[in-house]
């Protein structure tokens, strides 16, 4: 675990600074300048303050869930950090590694690793994709026989951060200075739980959150029943799942349901919304992101 | 080759056999209330194993090493097994096996026979080439008798009859045993079918059974069970015939030491099977004194012959994959058109078959890995599901709206200008469909997202587009 030294977070999580953001919204004109200042001035001495960190922000997030982009943006930024979007990306792969269209997903796997192999940290808001690029690019690697596209894999992958690592393992932040007056439950994603074993990790940040109550989420560990092309090759069977995943959701009484992928929650929001639920789904980039001067993005 | 996994050839997709299984609440509810109570039993015994991970690896290398040298073990057992007293038969499929099985009854000049504990027979479809012969079989596993009895479909590796409740197995009993009356508890159910299989036990004088383990080192076969009627099988008959598929092979004696700790835990939540049977060969005086064991093929060199799904063969049938999956909870087993059901059928049957039927299975799993975690044998199955699904499309055999969806999203994907293309046009492509921010009416695939969950509209901006604007904004 690495903990960059950064001058500028240390004076949004000094106390009596923080104290006086909260109440003095004057005092924030003042001192976010200054923040800004000494975070330039700490770079022109040539300290290895602040990252420059790069967001892979996931083809379906670009296109379907901006906000969550922008909500990462926001939180890297807040903690002074530098973030950077490639335009040259668009997918880890994923979606057609796992249907079976492997050859695609290697030319996506190239294109990925092309675009981020100078990158000094990649942060990418979708647990999947990182479990897609952990779990199978050194194997798609080695059996394309293609020793650079190897070494390139185990040179990019290290720093390739899902969000909720990012934060508290790389960073060394479980308090990112968000509030968020709403009880939430937290989903954790298959891929999260049991390929990145990052489910702590959210649910850190969350219990960090001023305004925020967790209520646990029952049968926690069971798949919502998404799963890709899952969803509509056996709507059914997916539906079904859905469903028990919906009751331990309405169980907790909670108004909202996180995860750190859209995907899980573009299903489990679908089906809460047609059932008219009124129980919302947000991604925790979302929620870190909201703060006293309001949650909208 | 006649290679057959039950009726799975035969059998419809997944996702058209599993409709009428999710409208069936009855045994939703027997399928859910029995996987909860093995899961739960399997957590709680495996939780107090300090060395389980340990064991978990040792049996994969094991059974690693074995399917790489698997020609020199069977030869070895087959010489060890025949020093014994035995008598070592090789199938190559489900006909020849099935054929082997007769014969070796009719040369006995028997019309009947008792069963226990043999997937590869239902596999082999045994019980229709017996009757065809004249030979009548009995099931004498409890559960496999009440599949028996009803004319029924196993629907788990471990407890076939785990889709049927107490009172479906009273009422089949009273009408099938033809008893007058019978009491509703599960000690009354017990009774009835050892007063009914107790007969034949002491009567039949020649049985079938499968094997758990073959070793290689003494020739000799290795049985788990719970309720002793496999022991009475395995002992009281003058004619034993034992079939089992060659990869049920290991090496020594001493490996048991690993597979006895690791399959009751991860199969039934019991520290230990209550029966353990080894035998080797033949004994003067004492059990079956003309003991046959066919090893069967039927398919299995061709899994072996692939390195990505070799590990396939690793599985003792210990059924934990089926009690985690969420799949399966959902549908039962019936759904897999298979004898092999749950995550690790998704993957035998389809192989075993050559990929030529059952190719539905392999996409019937949201790749969660609650099979892989419970696995005693660290069999990587969502990996090899995602291999078998390669195969299907490589094979030409994947519906051709998915491939053509899949080849325009390779395109669009391809180049982040076309991606940026492709993101306007879906906005523009959205609009007939478009009400309230949100998704309706569209055609094909996503048909199937929205009936039983909203869509929400795309948004008028991507992140991209965000991003662009917002760095135009910056000063440089």
């Amino acid at each position: 675990m690495q903990n960059d030294f950064c001058l500028s977070q240390l004076l949004v999580h000094f106390p009596a600074t923080s104290l006086m953001l909260r109440t003095l919204p004057s005092a924030k004109r003042i001192f976010m300048p200054a923040k800004n200042w000494l975070r330039d001035a700490w770079k022109t001495l040539g300290w290895r303050s602040c990252l420059q960190i790069s967001l892979f922000v996931a083809c379906y997030n670009d296109l379907l869930f901006p906000q969550t982009g922008k909500a990462v943006v926001a939180v890297l930024e807040r903690l002074g950090h530098t973030v950077e979007f490639r335009e040259a990306q668009t997918c880890c792969g994923q979606m057609h590694y796992n249907s079976g269209y492997q050859p695609d997903a290697l030319a996506m796997m190239r294109r990925f690793l092309n675009v981020f192999e100078d990158a000094e940290a990649i942060c990418v808001p979708s647990a999947s994709c990182v479990a897609m690029m952990r779990d199978h690019y050194p194997k798609m690697a080695a059996a394309s026989g293609d020793t650079k596209l190897k070494n390139q894999v185990d040179d990019v992958l290290p720093r390739v951060f899902e969000f909720s690592e990012l934060l508290v393992d790389r960073l060394g932040v479980t308090d990112v200075g968000a509030f968020y007056p709403h009880t939430v439950t937290l989903h954790t994603s298959c891929h999260s739980l049991r390929s990145l074993h990052a489910a702590g990790k959210a649910e850190t940040l969350l219990e960090h959150v001023r305004g925020l109550t967790l209520i646990d989420l029952p049968q926690s560990e069971e798949c919502c029943g998404f799963g890709g092309t899952f969803a509509v090759k056996n709507p059914e069977v997916s539906a079904a799942m859905l469903g028990d995943k919906m009751q331990c959701i309405l169980s907790t009484g909670a108004k909202v349901c996180t995860a750190g992928d859209n995907s899980c929650l573009m299903h489990i929001g679908g089906g809460l919304s047609l059932q008219g639920t009124g129980v919302r789904t947000v991604h925790l980039a979302e929620i870190l992101a909201a703060s006293d001067s309001g949650e909208a993005l | 080759m006649s290679i057959r996994v039950g009726k799975a050839a035969q059998a419809a997709a997944f996702p058209d056999a599993a409709k009428p299984l999710l409208n069936n609440f009855q045994i939703r509810r027997n399928v859910r209330h029995a996987t909860e109570v093995i899961r739960n039993k399997r957590a709680n015994v495996v939780g107090e194993m300090p060395d389980w991970e340990a064991l978990r690896d040792a049996g994969h290398a094991i059974k690693q090493h074995t399917l790489l040298h698997l020609d020199t073990y069977l030869q070895q057992f087959e010489e060890a097994c025949t020093r014994a007293g035995g008598i070592v038969h090789w199938a190559t499929d489900a006909d020849e096996a099935s054929r082997i099985i007769v014969e070796l009854i009719r040369s006995k000049g028997e019309h009947e026979v008792i069963k226990v504990k043999t997937m590869t027979s239902d596999e082999i479809q045994l019980n229709p080439s017996l009757e065809a012969a004249g030979i009548t079989p009995y099931e004498t596993d409890l559960a496999d008798l009440i599949v028996q009895l009803g004319n029924d479909q196993p629907s788990h590796i471990v407890v076939p009859a785990l889709h049927r409740n107490k009172a479906e197995i009273r009422e089949l009993f009273l009408r099938e045993m033809k008893l007058d009356q019978l009491g509703d508890t599960a000690e009354d159910l017990a009774a009835a079918a050892r007063a009914y299989l107790r007969e034949k036990f002491l009567r039949v004088r020649t049985a079938v059974s499968g094997a758990n383990f073959l070793v290689a080192e003494t020739g000799s076969v290795c049985v788990v069970e719970s309720e002793g009627n496999g022991r009475m099988c395995l002992t009281l008959p003058e004619t034993l015939i034992t079939i089992a598929g060659i990869e049920k092979v290991i090496p020594t004696f001493r490996d048991l030491e690993v597979f006895l700790q690791l399959l009751p835990r991860s199969a039934t939540g019991e520290r230990m099977n209550p029966y353990n049977s080894i035998w080797t060969g033949v004994t003067p005086g004492d059990g079956p004194q003309s003991f046959h064991v066919i090893l069967l093929d039927n398919g299995r060199t061709n899994v072996l012959a692939d390195d990505e799904s070799r590990d396939t063969l690793d599985c003792i049938r210990c059924g934990a994959c089926l009690n985690v999956c969420p799949v399966y909870r959902q549908t039962g087993g019936h759904a897999y058109g298979s004898i092999y059901a749950g995550p690790i059928g998704a993957i035998v049957t389809p192989q075993l078959l050559g990929m030529e039927h059952s190719q539905s299975l392999p996409y019937a799993s949201s790749l969660c890995g609650a099979c892989y975690e419970v696995c005693p044998v660290k069999i990587n199955i969502p990996e090899i599901l995602i291999h078998l699904r390669g195969k299907v499309v490589h094979n030409g055999d994947a519906p051709l709206e998915e491939r053509m969806a899949m080849k325009v999203a390779s395109l669009a994907l391809g180049s982040s200008a076309r991606f940026s293309v492709a993101q306007k046009l879906v906005r523009i492509g959205q609009l007939p469909f478009q009400s309230d921010g949100k998704l309706s009416g569209i055609p094909g695939m996503l048909a199937a997202w929205t009936a039983s969950r909203d869509l929400n509209a795309v948004p008028a901006e991507s992140f991209r587009e965000w991003w662009a604007k917002r760095k135009k904004g910056q000063p440089a």
